[in-house]
């Protein structure tokens, strides 16, 4: 007779999550901002998300096989970073450019590091900021909505940024996407169904996204004007990728605080630092850098954060 | 003799001054943008590091102890305005590029490690090859960087076009690119160094 009764450590109660969950749970969250993003700018916008993706996940199972490490292209987590990048670029990109980007994500961004849990910045954000710093003439050229061909148009943000915002945007055209923009920023909607999939199933906490969001919002309402508490907060929150970025890549397991304190600091950091690059920094849109600097700034505020062992 | 082959190759690879001892980064980082940039400092660098040493070693015994940085320092200094002012009689382009970090010479981790580490127990013979090694590891070093990010960074190597319709990666000609590619070559010499042991 086989003996069940197996003894064994903590912890007992197990739930079914685990990484691939999780991150292929994340895939089909951003899904909805792809659909958007290919009905908003065409095809081409397809074609920019595939190749990203591809890329990426053929970099990740190159390098590992390079490296005789455990192959791990499954997990999704590649997958993951090539559809974020790729919504983090314009859809009228040429197509080396996402996969030039998709390969230094992987190798830059998180191989070098030791692979997934090691990362300490967002891969996505790594390659969105490196194709920015080196062909800053392909990421800021921006395909017109809904006119599928050459036609190019500012985004809300560059021509605020510029003086040239002449005409209100309404807020109703932010709020579905109809303005330019990268691929899978534009849709407000479709970034809040796939954010909604991800806090009904617990894998994110409100807390990053929401003190974020609101952080930024309230900057901006306080400075965003020549006189004070006149800034127009609905239209930077809904311009940029600020939704995208708070909801999607500020909350990255691996890069971001462990406590909910911890994530506060993190959201007010990155509202902070988002605002003040829109307003008053050189680029039109701060979201990307915003939370690469608060990554850099984890382990410190895990440090300073850390829970008190109970008893102590 | 062969002692002195060996101080003078160990510089070159072994204890190369940028990659294994990680020392005189700041110019490295600065002025790595093209070849020639890079060959007229490691020409400069070695120059000094080649002068102050063999004095060092030459009047190691009459400095007294508390007070031999100072005394390096002068030394390291006549050896620099010596190169800064030869090189603006006779490169004033390549003097216009390297500008402030001719001068930090000075302060070049390189030059005053050696001093202090090297040529102030040693002998002329083996300080003179000890500093020739360390220059041409370091000009190597600077070499290999600036190639990187000059055909990388602007899709040339020594000013010729190389590849046509490369488009440049901006990122490499700017700080950011430099610390990127030390990083990365700095990890890769280091998984060399380990693969060996």
């Amino acid at each position: 007779m086989r003996n069940n009764l197996i003894v064994s450590g903590s912890p007992h109660i197990h739930k079914k999550a685990s990484v691939s969950r999780i991150m292929w749970t994340v895939v089909l969250s951003t899904i909805p901002a792809g659909i958007a993003g290919v009905i908003i700018f065409g095809l081409d916008a397809l074609w920019v998300i595939l190749a990203a993706t591809i890329a990426a996940v053929s970099t990740e199972w190159a390098f590992e096989l390079i490296t005789k490490r455990k192959v791990t292209i499954l997990d999704g987590s590649a997958v993951i970073t090539g559809i974020l990048l790729a919504y983090n670029l314009p859809s009228g990109a040429p197509l080396w450019l996402p996969v030039v980007g998709a390969i230094f994500s992987i190798i830059v961004g998180k191989a070098v590091f030791g692979g997934l849990g090691q990362n300490i910045f967002n891969p996505a954000l790594v390659g969105r900021v490196f194709l920015m710093a080196s062909w800053p003439k392909y990421m800021t050229t921006f395909p017109k909505p809904f006119s599928y061909d050459a036609v190019t148009s500012a985004t809300p943000l560059a021509a605020l940024k510029e003086g040239k915002l002449l005409e209100h945007i309404p807020y109703l055209d932010l709020f579905l996407g109809n303005r330019g923009g990268c691929i899978g920023e534009v849709c407000i909607l479709a970034l809040l169904i796939g954010a909604a999939i991800l806090l009904f199933k617990g894998y994110i906490t409100w807390h990053i996204p929401v003190t974020y969001i609101l952080t930024t919002a309230l900057f901006i309402y306080v400075f965003g004007a020549k006189q004070f508490f006149h800034g127009d907060w609905l239209f930077h929150i809904l311009s940029g990728g600020l939704i995208l970025g708070a909801f999607f890549m500020a909350t990255d397991y691996v890069a971001t605080p462990l406590t909910i304190k911890g994530q506060v600091i993190f959201g007010l950091g990155c509202g902070l630092i988002t605002a003040v690059i829109r307003l008053w920094g050189g680029y039109p849109e701060g979201v990307s850098y915003a939370i690469l600097m608060m990554n850099a700034a984890t382990p410190f505020i895990d440090r300073y954060t850390r829970a008190r062992i109970y008893g102590t | 003799m062969k002692t002195l082959i060996k101080e003078f190759t160990k510089g070159i690879i072994r204890e190369n001054p940028t990659f294994v001892l990680v020392l005189g980064l700041c110019p490295t980082l600065a002025v790595s943008v093209t070849v020639a940039n890079g060959i007229g400092m490691g020409i400069a660098a070695t120059f000094v590091l080649l002068g102050s040493s063999v004095i060092v070693s030459l009047i190691k015994d009459f400095i007294p102890g508390r007070i031999r940085i100072p005394c390096y320092i002068v030394i390291i200094a006549t050896f620099v305005t010596i190169a800064e002012m030869s090189m603006k009689a006779y490169s004033p382009v390549l003097d216009r590029a390297l500008g402030i970090y001719v001068p930090l010479i000075v302060v070049n981790c390189i030059v005053l490690g050696r001093a202090e580490a090297f040529a102030c127990k040693n002998s002329m013979a083996s300080s003179f090859f000890d500093g020739l090694g360390m220059g041409l590891g370091f000009t190597l070093a600077l070499i290999l960087i600036s190639g990187i990010r000059e055909f990388l960074g602007s899709g040339q190597l020594l000013g010729h076009t190389l590849i046509r319709g490369f488009e440049p990666i901006f990122v490499f000609g700017m700080p950011s690119g430099a610390l990127l590619v030390i990083g990365l070559l700095l990890g890769f010499f280091n998984f060399l160094k380990n693969r060996k042991t």
